[in-house]
């Protein structure tokens, strides 16, 4: 078991705490079949690839494949980027990512690179083509709120004389950001789905995320299918399954030998 | 954020993205801070080919930083070689050109026994550790302004713009 990044500097007012579905990530990432699949899919020998993470949170996950790059792709080599909507996740990612690279100073292990954090829409500032791997853990779950509702908290500045009523308010909202994912917990997994063939590598890209039970993985995996018939998609990894409501899954999808590619 | 991030980034409009001209975003008003990062030769080497260097030239116009060759360099360019005379290494290090070089895997560059040249120490400034921390990054199709605050660019559009 590789260790799981600190992120005990993070406040979870705001900020999404590390749960069950991180924790199934960061075990689905280091798994003997996962690790065999990166470290062919991205040989020793070639080009760095650039791992972002759509939806960061604390970190938790970004740091663990930045600190952990050696055993999980056979080589330091990576790029790491975090990407979040909400600035505190923005702020807490960078912290946990230093700090899960400098506790494992001294230790002759060589560690990822980290890009950086932004603050964006899914993957809407990426260029096409570039991301090589891609984790998402999404706001899975069902709800009824308006997210565009949600959306608008987090362009907003805080405001430092806030009340604390007004701040618990904001901080609900950006938290909610994190969880609530509207009609079957997919509205803001299918934006990311949509745009999936346009972010990856047509080559070398591939992506994680992950999906609870509502959200109708079948269905999910059929569309995906759909695609083109050189999409890929299978799970990779799951929990909860007697747990009853919340069964989580994690899908790679991948593009294999698409016809315009190399 | 580090300068090398801008080339992966661009325009958060959709109606941009086919546009040549929303990428690079341009820099401007950007203050930059140097943060040290361990010089890894054999990470740069592994990172040449992913660098997309006619943009990279653009950046450091922008930026007012020194100006890059014309040319993207070769892998060779990042390493000092080995003195004329030298026959003997010279051979060696010629066979370790070879695919097996790259076994560092485990270890920062032990295996690579060519130092690095001045233009490798250039590039890891430059790219890992030179970081735009305030400014804004402009598309140079619609106009649109992305802040830079303390490292972290903002690509949220307002409602309408999306
Ligand atoms: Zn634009």
């Amino acid at each position: 078991m590789l260790p799981t990044p600190s992120t005990s500097h993070v406040s979870f007012d705001n900020v999404y705490e590390p749960s069950e579905d991180s924790f199934l990530l960061l075990d689905t990432l280091s798994s003997a079949s996962e690790v065999e699949f990166l470290k062919t899919r991205f040989p020793k020998n070639e080009a760095v690839p650039v791992i972002a993470e759509v939806g960061v949170g604390s970190g938790v996950v970004l740091a663990f494949a930045n600190a952990h790059a050696t055993e999980i792709f056979g080589k330091p080599h990576v790029l790491t980027l975090a990407i979040d909507i909400n600035r505190h996740a923005c702020e807490a990612t960078r912290q946990t990512v230093e700090k899960a690279s400098t506790d494992l100073a001294g230790s002759q292990v060589s560690v990822g690179t980290f890009l950086g954090s932004i603050q964006a829409d899914l993957g809407s500032a990426m260029r096409s083509g570039v991301v090589d791997v891609l984790i998402f853990n999404p706001p899975y779950v069902p709800s009824e709120e308006s997210l565009a509702d949600l959306r608008d908290v987090a362009l907003s500045e805080p405001q430092f004389k806030a009340s604390s009523s007004a701040k618990f308010e904001r901080d609900s909202k950006l938290l909610a950001l994190s969880y609530a994912g509207g009609a079957d917990g997919m509205e803001t997994t299918n934006i990311l789905l949509s745009d999936l063939p346009r972010i990856l590598n047509e080559r070398r890209g591939v992506a994680y995320i992950l999906l609870c039970a509502q959200n109708k993985p079948a269905a999910v995996m059929e569309y995906i299918k759909s695609w083109h018939a050189n999409w890929n998609v299978e799970v990779v990894g799951h929990s909860g399954k007697t747990a009853g409501w919340e069964v989580l899954q994690v899908l790679r999808v991948w593009p294999d030998n698409l016809p315009h590619s190399k | 954020m580090k300068i090398l991030t801008l080339t992966f980034l661009t325009c958060a409009r959709k109606s941009c993205k086919p546009e040549p001209t929303s990428y690079p975003l341009h820099p401007t008003s950007a203050e930059l801070e140097i943060i040290p990062v361990d010089f890894n030769p054999l990470f740069l080497r592994a990172l040449l080919p992913r660098l997309d260097w006619p943009t990279l030239r653009i950046l450091c116009e922008a930026f007012g930083l020194p100006g890059l060759q014309e040319e993207a360099p070769e892998e060779d360019a990042l390493f000092l070689q080995p003195e004329e005379g030298g026959a003997m290494e010279d051979v060696e290090v010629q066979g370790e050109k070879g695919k097996e070089v790259v076994e560092d895997v485990e270890k920062k560059g032990e295996e690579e026994t060519r130092e690095a040249s001045q233009l490798a120490k250039d590039l890891h400034h430059l790219l890992l550790e030179t970081t735009m921390q305030e400014g804004k990054l402009v598309c140079g199709c619609c106009g649109h302004e992305y802040a830079v605050k303390e490292g972290i660019a903002n690509f949220l559009l307002p409602a309408h713009l999306v």
